[in-house]
């Protein structure tokens, strides 16, 4: 089965570039455009990793990752913050709620896709 | 009328006032009761049956002489305000309850001087409550029909159980508090009240008067002028008129202060200083209303009557020569109310200086210190209410004896010639801290002497004689200097002119001189230094008093104990305690508690009786003068010093709380910068994220589609564009924050700018199929920087694009003047502002918190750089509230006025 993987961000070029070489390594992708969206996705598809930016509107990354990292059903999910955020304390805010990887933008693929594989033990 | 029906008449008011009284006394938190109005109505017990009858008399037979009786009041009032103000903070500090205490107090809390003054004032103002019981005794009897018996028995008397009712009033009302200083709301309420029935009343004749009985002020003017004397009744026709007048202004300007019975309504009774300022206003406004027709009667009663009426009483025999008894009957309650209110409190205050300035402190104070404290509380009421019977006794003997013949004006001006010697130990003793004891004291029997000599000699030789005598034609031994009307030849003023005149001259004088030459023991110095200087009077300060001795908390105690009870005595020093931070188990008494006391117990027994009695079981050092002066000055450096230090801690306040508010400016202005360069990174960061990934696509992938590498290609370039726009976006920005941003203003026609900025964007809306609609458009030719107004109109139209829905929407633009502005405005179909997004949508990088889907294309910064811009052009912008489906912005710039 492939491994599933959760897009969360509301920049098309980065979900349309991050979904291209997900999906080129065979994951399953999906998207959300914000929290809200995210959220819905989780119940449904129960995703094995969440790539999540910060600055969102409506429910930004912060609220989202409290919320996933809340709900003991998703607590083997792991989870990369990506964001232009990259002051040590907003890496240190993202880590203390439960994110397992922080990336910051703009990122390399190359590294997104190795943190994933290291992550999910591939 | 019957005697008998006006007898019910006048109970049944006297009883009505009983009842008005009794209510206050019951409700004493009313707020009616404590208003203002309160107050500066019953002020008004100035207007007394000499105001309400004889006024109408003077300027019958005198003309304009009628009027300084209120000039005075009118003139003095400004004065009068800070005058009053100093007086009641001085009365409430020491606890001051008449004119004779307070005199005392300020010398020294002299015995002598209290006793003087009361004496002086029952010798001013018996006669002056004796002329109202006259009033009522002859307007009784005018009413009644019958003639005026002045020779009939007391018991026969209908004024004389007036009287005694009135007494019963003021005894039971002036007399349920042994402090003297407490208010007395029910007589106060009633005095108020009665000064609207007897305005009311005296207006309705007025009217009446003036314009039922003749056709108005010019046809009684016209009717005059056929008198032969009328001339003289509306002009001061010589000099000696002139200096009558004058005389007469000044004597009711120092009335307004001294009597007995306005100092009682406007200090005593006074609850704290801002009812003076309704007064302020009110009380002149009052005495000009009651004097409106005032000369009108007169002229209606010399024509109506020529000389067959007592003009004194014109106002009661013109309603009642046309039958009107109705009308002559509520003219005469409104006369009662002025009798009755004057009475009432004339005796109150007179009563209270009999007792406190003159029975208590000469008969009565080796008894109270052997007594139990109901005792002394029963004696001391006893006394007051006795007091009150003997004042108006007095008053009605006086009446009986010697006022039958005179008119009420005479009397009423004798009144006010006494009273006056009160002046130069009042105003004096208020500003000038050298005014002492010896001046007041001989000011006074001088100033008293000359008036019996000028005034009172010749008035009882002219009541017993009935004519002129040759002490009063010659002079006595036939030295003319001497005649008492004419003293060095000054008989060209009236009498009581040229009694004030002399006896004040003589008075001030006196009072100088012996204040200059003599010196006063250290406690008037005391005082004087207490009274005169304001800083002492911002708040009770028991700092000022100098004392030196010896004295015990307990036999304080016990003496406080027998006049006010053990339990009062002891809450009052418990609270003298915790104010001064003294301990309570304190057992040697210093000068605060010496001073405290003093006070506490002149409410009730006088302020120098009550100094006599804390010295009988104190043991007091004497002190030099200079010891004193010392002392103050010491103090008065200390308040100073306390004064300043207050005011720098005040200051260094203000100082840090301005250094917070700078420091959390910093904070937030420094959070604001840090906030806008987080934002421009963040935004920087996210098309070039967009690059970098796409990039690497084309890159690292061999086996891309020709059509993924268009999109990813496709990216990189909208990106790009996107990364351009923004550092614009940013750069312009900065300009105009900084406002550096250099504006091309150039006459330009509206019309053309928005066709230009509709052509830019054209591509944009065909896109979305989305037809721009252009409404009214005038020919408006104005000063603009083209290119920058193109750029707002530009950036509000793309974004009504960027809202409105593909194909389906629409977008409207219009131009017109409104009030020398230009205003344009966008519109579009679609979502729209969120009512709490209103006030922040001008911000720069603002989000609406509504704003779903995905992010539209923007830098964040398009509508506030519009903002700047048209307020370069000194215009608004602005997004309406309250748009159902949609969005509306508009901007106004001026349209400048063309030079000509």
């Amino acid at each position: 089965m492939k491994p599933k993987i959760l897009i969360v961000d509301d920049e098309p070029s980065i979900v349309m570039t991050l979904e291209f070489s997900l999906k080129k390594k065979n994951f399953e992708v999906y998207i959300a455009r914000d929290g809200n969206e995210a959220m819905f996705v989780m119940e449904n598809v129960h995703p094995d990793a969440v790539l999540l930016d910060i600055m969102m509107p409506n429910i930004d990354g912060y609220e989202t990752l409290s919320f996933i990292k809340n709900n003991p059903a998703y607590k083997n999910t792991k989870i990369i913050i990506i964001s232009a955020k990259d002051k040590p304390s907003d890496i240190e805010k993202g880590l203390a709620l439960g994110a397992d990887r922080y990336i910051i933008k703009p990122f390399a693929l190359k590294k997104v896709i190795t943190d994933i594989n290291e992550l999910l033990n591939l | 009328m019957n005697s008998w029906h006006l007898i019910v008449v006048v109970v049944s008011y006297l009883g009505l006032l009983f009842a008005l009284a009794y209510w206050a006394e019951h409700n004493k938190n009313n707020k009616w009761l404590n208003s203002a109005w309160i107050y500066a109505l019953s002020l008004a017990v100035y207007s007394s049956a000499w105001t309400y009858y004889g006024s109408i008399g003077t300027a019958a037979t005198t003309g304009l002489q009628f009027l300084p009786i209120y000039l005075g009041p009118v003139i003095a009032f400004p004065i009068w305000v800070l005058v009053m103000r100093k007086t009641i903070r001085i009365a409430k500090i020491h606890k001051v309850s008449s004119i004779a205490d307070f005199l005392s107090v300020r010398y020294g809390q002299s015995r002598r001087l209290g006793a003087l003054v009361a004496l002086v004032l029952i010798l001013g103002v018996v006669p002056y409550i004796s002329l109202q019981l006259k009033a009522v005794s002859e307007t009784f009897a005018i009413l009644t029909g019958n003639n005026i018996n002045h020779s009939v028995s007391p018991l026969y008397d209908t004024a004389f159980y007036i009287a005694l009712l009135l007494a019963v009033f003021a005894a039971i009302y002036g007399t349920q508090k042994i402090d003297a200083t407490e208010k007395h709301k029910g007589i106060v309420f009633s005095t108020a009240i009665e000064s609207l029935v007897k305005l009311f009343f005296f207006l309705v004749l007025g009217v009446y008067v003036t314009f039922y009985l003749f056709q108005g002020p010019s046809d009684l003017f016209h009717r005059m002028e056929n008198i032969p004397y009328f001339e003289n009744l509306i002009t001061l026709n010589n000099e000696s008129a002139g200096f009558n007048w004058f005389f007469a202004i000044a004597m009711s300007f120092f009335a307004i202060f001294l009597l007995p019975r306005q100092f009682q309504v406007t200090v005593v009774e006074n609850h704290n200083e801002n009812e003076i300022k309704r007064a302020i206003w009110f009380f002149p406004l009052y005495l000009l209303i009651f004097n409106i027709f005032t000369p009108f009667i007169a002229w209606a009663g010399i024509i109506t009557f020529g000389g067959a009426s007592d003009p004194d009483y014109f106002a009661l025999s013109l309603p009642l020569h046309q039958g009107n008894t109705f009308l002559a009957l509520l003219v005469f309650v409104g006369g009662l109310s002025a009798v009755v209110s004057m009475v009432v409190i004339s005796t109150l205050a007179l009563s209270t200086m009999v007792s406190n300035n003159l029975v208590i402190p000469y008969g009565f104070l080796n008894k109270f210190i052997k007594e139990a404290p109901e005792t002394n509380i029963a004696y001391i009421k006893s006394i007051r209410r006795i007091s009150v019977f003997l004042v108006i006794v007095t008053a009605y003997i006086f009446y009986k004896n010697f006022s039958v013949n005179v008119s009420l004006v005479s009397i009423g001006i004798l009144s006010f010639v006494v009273v006056s010697q009160l002046a130069p130990s009042y105003f004096l003793g208020l500003y000038w801290n050298r005014g002492n004891f010896m001046g007041a004291f001989m000011g006074i029997i001088a100033g008293i002497s000359l008036t019996a000599y000028t005034l009172i000699a010749p008035f009882i030789v002219e009541t017993f004689t009935g004519a002129s005598h040759q002490f009063i034609e010659l002079g006595p031994w036939g030295i003319s200097a001497l005649r008492p009307y004419s003293l060095l030849n000054t008989g060209f003023l009236s009498p009581s002119a040229h009694a004030f005149f002399w006896s004040m001259i003589v008075n001030f004088s006196v009072y100088v001189f012996f204040s200059l030459t003599t010196k006063g023991n250290y406690r008037e110095r005391n005082f004087a230094e207490l009274f005169v200087h304001n800083y002492r009077l911002e708040k009770p300060d028991e700092n000022g008093y100098v004392w030196k001795g010896e004295a015990y908390v307990t036999d304080i105690k016990a003496l406080l104990s027998r006049f006010l009870g053990p339990e009062t005595a002891n809450r009052e020093l418990a609270g003298f305690f915790v104010r001064n931070r003294i301990d309570p188990k304190t057992e040697a008494a210093d000068a605060r508690l010496v001073s405290f006391s003093e006070t506490l117990l002149a409410g009730s027994i006088g302020a120098a009786s009550s100094k006599i009695l804390i010295s009988s079981v104190v043991k007091e050092e004497q002190i030099t003068l200079s010891e004193v002066l010392g002392i103050l000055e010491e103090s008065k450096e200390n308040m100073a010093r306390k004064r300043s230090l207050e005011e720098k801690s005040r200051e260094l306040l203000v100082i840090s709380k301005k250094l917070k508010e700078a420091n959390l400016q910093l904070i937030f202005k420094d959070k604001q910068k840090n906030d806008f360069l987080d934002t421009v990174a963040h935004e920087l960061k996210t098309p070039l994220s967009g690059i970098r990934a796409a990039s690497e696509i084309l890159i690292e992938e061999d086996d891309i589609s020709e059509s993924d590498k268009m999109q990813f290609l496709t990216v990189i370039m909208n990106e790009t564009d996107r990364l351009s726009r923004l550092i614009n976006n940013i750069l312009d920005f900065e300009k105009f924050s900084a406002g550096r941003q250099k504006m091309h203003f150039e006459r330009n026609e509206i019309k053309l700018t928005v066709d230009k900025s509709i052509a830019s964007i054209k591509q944009l809306a065909g896109n979305k199929k989305i037809w721009i609609h252009k409404k009214s458009f005038d020919t408006i030719v104005l000063e603009y920087d083209e290119d920058r107004i193109i750029q707002v109109i530009t950036n509000l139209l793309s974004n009504a694009i960027k809202f409105t829905e593909y194909e389906k929407g629409y977008i409207s633009i219009d131009c017109k003047t409104i009030d020398r502005n230009l205003e344009l405005t966008v519109e579009n179909s679609g979502k729209s502002i969120q009512q709490d997004d209103l006030p922040f949508i001008f911000d720069k990088f603002y989000q609406s918190h509504e704003q779903t889907t995905k992010k539209p294309v923007g830098s964040g910064l398009g509508l506030a750089i519009c903002k700047h811009i048209i307020e370069e052009h000194n215009g608004n912008i602005w997004a309406h509230a309250n748009v159902k489906n949609g969005a509306k912005f508009t901007f106004s710039i001026p349209i400048k006025q063309p030079i000509v």
